[in-house]
């Protein structure tokens, strides 16, 4: 073959192939547009924000709340961007330097961290503007760091005691036994003598954020504290000690199922489901997840959702599981991001939604219709527990401290080291942050 | 042959004439700047600026004046012991699966080239495991050793071997293993592919003489099989070992690094400390850190099974 | 080998041993996909659940609006773009240079393949933030093309050395043979090495397309909607801040795995191939 053909010939094969990428870079340009990155064009101006998928309000929800905005702004353009809670703190961290977003959701774990490095804006002057006494005080506290506010609260969530009334009433017990902490042990050891069930307890202590907020819940029952005045850690002495041993003690007694130190939010609620279980602590969402036929085996009517249980201290706090709006410090249009939260957090709007998450307004829990649509049960018990939850520290490496934190609370659980040192060395880990 | 024949086959070789050498460079340079433009175009930029904040306290994403601290990052990933346990464990989980995975993927291998009726069928099958995203992989081994209903459980009591449900992924030695376990399950059919893609360029008539001169099946694989398929066998354990140092998505979705840190890779915890706590100059460290220690292991590969004749690199 | 009984016995009982390993945990997948949360719960477990419901799947396609589903749906569509061109692109560009690699003699060729292998080795970890700026920068945020570009980069380095060493096992007088008939370098490339290639070539395709639809960490960071959102991206979506449905996630990996299955049996028959005796005689 001549040199002349062959050249032609696999130069056509090279054509060949280089077309073909060619046309799969095509495909792939066309189609998948960038963000705009908030543009304003002729005094429109565009919201791009990250929100999170089933956090309360599912997808529908925000696309509803966004849609009325829009009415009632027409200048105002607004893209919400949903991802996985995982993904989250991430997309936050690396679109920071960025500007990506406007308004992003965070968790009430987050405003010190975020705060202090600059990623969220201080809002205070216009949080203060509110009328903040309407507000529940537990849910404005969730993005306070340093008498500063860093969001705005619009989810609110705490861990509330859920019981199995069938199986109470086997072992000759009420719900109103489980109002102390004492009465929530005899009650255990009830069903367990009656054999009624051979764990009558879960608690999710898996090493993760899980056990923080067990521990926490349980931290106010006794009286305790995560920082004293100063910012020092406190909860290596008194109450803090008393929780960490309560949990132990249901461990070595055989009420508390041993795979506890397995399990997440999750595994309870379908331990709870499938009455492997009478007794645990858990998020709302529990509530739906139990009386649901098609994930539970509980009758709706057997399922009590119940404050959480006095331990020696004359309040019971709940934890504060809340999740609050900020805006982030590279957006270019933060008036308008204010505008969006303000909205999205007014009570109408929140009294709307009230069977995905309840409003952060005190005054709607006296509201009929709101009572209707999110269930008596669980708003007469919302009412009480919500005002008064206890916050996990503020300190601005959070994520770091708590990782020591959960490690030593398993080390306790698995008998690897006494509470007291345990928390001892948790200490140290805060002692450093604050 | 003829003088002109070697003098062309000379020629084709590229000669020794300085000339032609330079030709042959231009002419590799041509053929590799498409792959430069695509690889270093984009990773440049990032690699750069990566190993600079390596050598500073960064404690946020944003650029800023940052304090410079020589080398103080890595010398803090060398002292720390937490760093250390994940590369014990990092080395344990490359070095089991990495085993596991070639014995088995050789084994498979041989049956994939074996003559079996509907073997599209068999290979189907094979590449089943390896399609499934890592995802959904590590999300159902999660689900299938649950501690209260997973399958493993049901199973193992009701064939009367484990008389009540055991909490699998609660100790962190055993959650180790069984993301080992997830990751062979899942990576096995890969070494498989690449050892059959080996297995065919060894040519059939070795086999044949072998046979005729009446070598058994076995010696047959030990004395020409194994011995032939070690190009392929190196690429495979440099490759496997990278990805298994590198390992991250399935630790993110199986276990999150626990129990008790018990499955934090190397990986995943340069991402904690990156991501979670913000200490992206740390982070960077721990990032070289790990690629010298890949780059490490793939040497000692490379030389120590080099053969006459195979340049592997 | 000897086609004796007991050896065709043998590795058939091996395959179907093999294929049960493999088959066991999918089954159980695709049971998930179908079983009610609750059944999936029950203690002992019964295998075969007694209310089989494709709702889950019905929502993946039937789903419209602003939900998880119709995410899923407009993710696969994502992820096949995505995959293939990066097959594209990167198998064009690392044929030719893994056949540098392989056939020509430079200077610093083996320091440049051990660069470019090196890029392979850096965790993507370490490069998100940077990486994300370049992307912002471009423009190509929450894009397929971005998602593309960066997959290539580390794609290419992989094809580079895995058929520069296929390519060297190739018979050098194989391609000579077809010089001194005339052929270009080029030409030697397309007519002889390329055919002789391709197992190789359609492992390294099929691993890259894999590494592509599997990837993971720069989707989640670069990707925020439908426009680009990959399919494991999707699928961690599925996640619920304290609840999963595991059925969920099993039918989004179900329906995951069949485009690179289908892929997979389209080329495999390709894959048996290899040096027919008398190719290399003398």
């Amino acid at each position: 073959m001549g040199d002349d053909q062959e050249r032609r010939y696999t130069r056509r094969r090279f054509l060949g192939s280089a077309a073909a990428s060619s046309a799969a870079f095509y495909l792939a340009a066309c189609g998948g547009s960038s963000n705009s990155g908030g543009g304003s064009s002729g005094g429109t101006v565009t919201l791009n924000n990250l929100f999170q998928q089933q956090a309360g309000y599912s997808a529908e929800d925000i696309a509803g709340m966004t849609k009325e905005f829009e009415k009632a702004h027409p200048n105002i353009k607004v893209n919400n961007t949903l991802v996985a809670y995982e993904a989250l703190h991430d997309k936050i961290v690396a679109a920071a330097p960025a500007g990506t977003y406007d308004v992003v959701l965070g968790d009430c774990i987050w405003p010190a961290e975020f705060g202090s490095k600059g990623i969220v804006v201080d809002m205070s002057s216009k949080v203060n503007e509110l009328p903040a006494s309407q507000i529940f005080p537990g849910a404005i506290q969730m993005a306070q760091y340093q008498g500063k506010y860093y969001g705005m609260p619009w989810i609110l969530d705490t861990k509330y005691l859920y019981a199995n009334k069938k199986m109470l009433l086997q072992a000759g017990k009420t719900t109103a036994d489980l109002k102390t902490l004492t009465g929530m042990v005899s009650t255990l050891e009830a069903l367990k003598n009656h054999g009624v069930v051979k764990y009558p307890f879960m608690g999710s202590w898996q090493q993760a954020e899980a056990v923080v907020c067990d521990y926490a819940t349980l931290l106010g029952a006794f009286g305790g504290k995560f920082l004293d005045e100063e910012g020092k850690p406190a909860f290596n002495k008194g109450g803090g000690v008393q929780a960490l041993e309560f949990m132990k003690m249901l461990l070595d007694k055989k009420l508390a199922n041993p795979s506890s130190t397995t399990a997440i939010e999750e595994d309870v609620l379908k331990a709870f489901a499938a009455e492997q279980i009478a007794v645990n602590w858990n998020w709302t969402f529990q509530l739906a997840g139990a009386t649901d036929p098609t994930k539970s085996k509980v009758a709706k009517a057997d399922v009590a959702i119940l404050h959480t249980p006095l331990g020696t201290a004359s309040t019971a706090p709940g934890v504060n599981g809340g999740q609050p709006v900020m805006i982030t410090t590279g957006s270019k249009h933060p008036d308008e991001a204010w505008t969006y939260i303000k909205f999205i957090t007014s009570q109408p709007v929140q009294n709307n939604y009230v069977a995905d998450s309840l409003p952060i307004w005190a005054s709607s829990y006296q509201d009929p219709e709101v009572i209707k649509t999110a269930g008596s049960q669980l708003v007469s018990v919302a009412k009480t527990q919500l005002p008064d939850m206890i916050l996990r520290p503020q300190v601005t490496d959070y994520n770091s401290a708590s990782q020591e934190l959960q490690v030593q609370i398993q080390r306790a659980l698995l008998g690897k080291a006494s509470p007291q040192s345990a928390l001892n060395t948790a200490a140290g880990a805060f002692e450093s942050s604050a | 042959m003829s003088r002109s024949v070697t003098a062309a086959s000379g020629q084709a070789r590229g000669g020794t004439s300085w000339w032609a050498r330079t030709r042959e460079s231009r002419f590799a340079l041509a053929l590799l700047i498409p792959s430069v433009i695509v690889v270093f175009g984009i990773v440049v930029y990032p690699v750069i600026k990566t190993l600079i904040t390596s050598f500073y306290a960064v404690d946020s994403p944003f650029p800023k004046a940052w304090p410079g601290v020589g080398f103080d990052n890595y010398t803090k990933a060398l002292s720390s012991a937490h760093f250390w346990s994940a590369v014990e464990r990092t080395a344990y989980f490359t070095f089991v699966s990495t085993a596991l995975e070639l014995v088995f993927g050789i084994g498979i291998a041989l049956l994939l080239y074996a003559p079996l009726r509907m073997r599209w069928l068999f290979r189907t099958i094979v590449v089943l495991p390896w399609a499934l995203p890592t995802i959904v992989n590590g999300a159902m081994w999660r689900y299938m050793f649950n501690a209260n209903y997973g399958v493993v459980n049901a199973a193992l009591t009701q064939l009367g071997l484990l008389h009540a449900y055991k909490a699998w992924l609660s100790s962190p030695f055993q959650a180790l293993n069984i993301v080992v376990l997830a990751d062979v399950w899942k990576n096995t059919s890969l070494v498989a592919f690449f050892l059959l893609a080996g297995l065919t360029t060894i040519p059939r008539d070795l086999y044949e003489a072998a046979r005729i001169d009446g070598v058994s099946a076995f010696q047959a694989f030990l004395r020409i099989t194994l011995p032939l398929l070690r190009p392929a066998i190196v690429v495979v354990l440099v490759l496997r070992t990278i990805e298994a140092f590198k390992v991250f998505d399935i630790i993110y979705v199986m276990t999150g690094g626990g129990p008790a840190n018990g499955t934090q890779s190397v990986t995943f915890y340069t991402y904690q400390r990156a991501f979670s706590d913000e200490l992206f100059g740390y982070g960077s460290a721990l990032a070289y850190l790990i690629v010298l220690f890949i780059f490490g292991l793939a040497a000692v590969y490379i030389r120590a099974l080099r053969s006459e004749g195979y340049a592997v690199t | 080998m000897a086609e004796s009984r007991r050896y065709r016995i043998f590795i058939h009982v091996a395959a179907v041993v093999v294929s049960l390993i493999f088959l066991a945990p999918l089954a159980w997948l695709a049971i998930a996909s179908v079983s009610s949360p609750v059944e999936l719960l029950q203690v002992p477990l019964k295998w075969i659940p007694s209310n089989i419901s494709f709702s889950r799947y019905e929502q993946i396609f039937s789903s419209s609006g602003e939900n998880i589903f119709a995410n899923f749906r407009a993710a696969l569509l994502n992820s096949v773009i995505v995959a293939s061109a990066t097959v594209a692109i990167s198998m064009t560009v690392g044929v030719f240079g893994a056949y540098a690699f392989a056939r020509l003699r430079f200077r610093l060729s083996r320091a440049t393949l051990l660069l470019f292998l090196s890029t392979y080795m850096i965790p993507p970890i370490a490069l998100v933030i940077p990486m994300y700026l370049i992307m912002v920068k471009l423009g190509l945020l929450n894009s397929r093309l971005g998602l593309i570009i960066v997959y290539c980069s580390f794609t290419t380095p992989f094809v580079l050395w895995i058929m520069g060493n296929y390519f060297q096992t190739i018979p050098r007088e194989l391609e000579d043979a077809a010089r001194i008939d005339g052929c270009t370098r080029i030409g030697a490339l397309f007519r002889v090495i390329l055919p002789l290639s391709r197992p190789g070539l359609l492992s390294t395709t099929l691993f890259a397309f894999l590494i592509a639809w599997d990837e993971f960490l720069y989707a989640l960071v670069f990707t925020s909607t439908n426009a680009s959102k990959t399919i494991p991206v999707a699928i961690a979506e599925f996640t619920g801040r304290y609840t999963t449905d595991f059925g969920l996630q099993a039918a989004g990996g179900i329906l995951a795995l069949l485009p690179p299955v289908l892929i997979a049996v389209a080329f495999q028959r390709y894959i048996v191939g290899g040096l027919s005796a008398g190719a290399v005689k003398g």
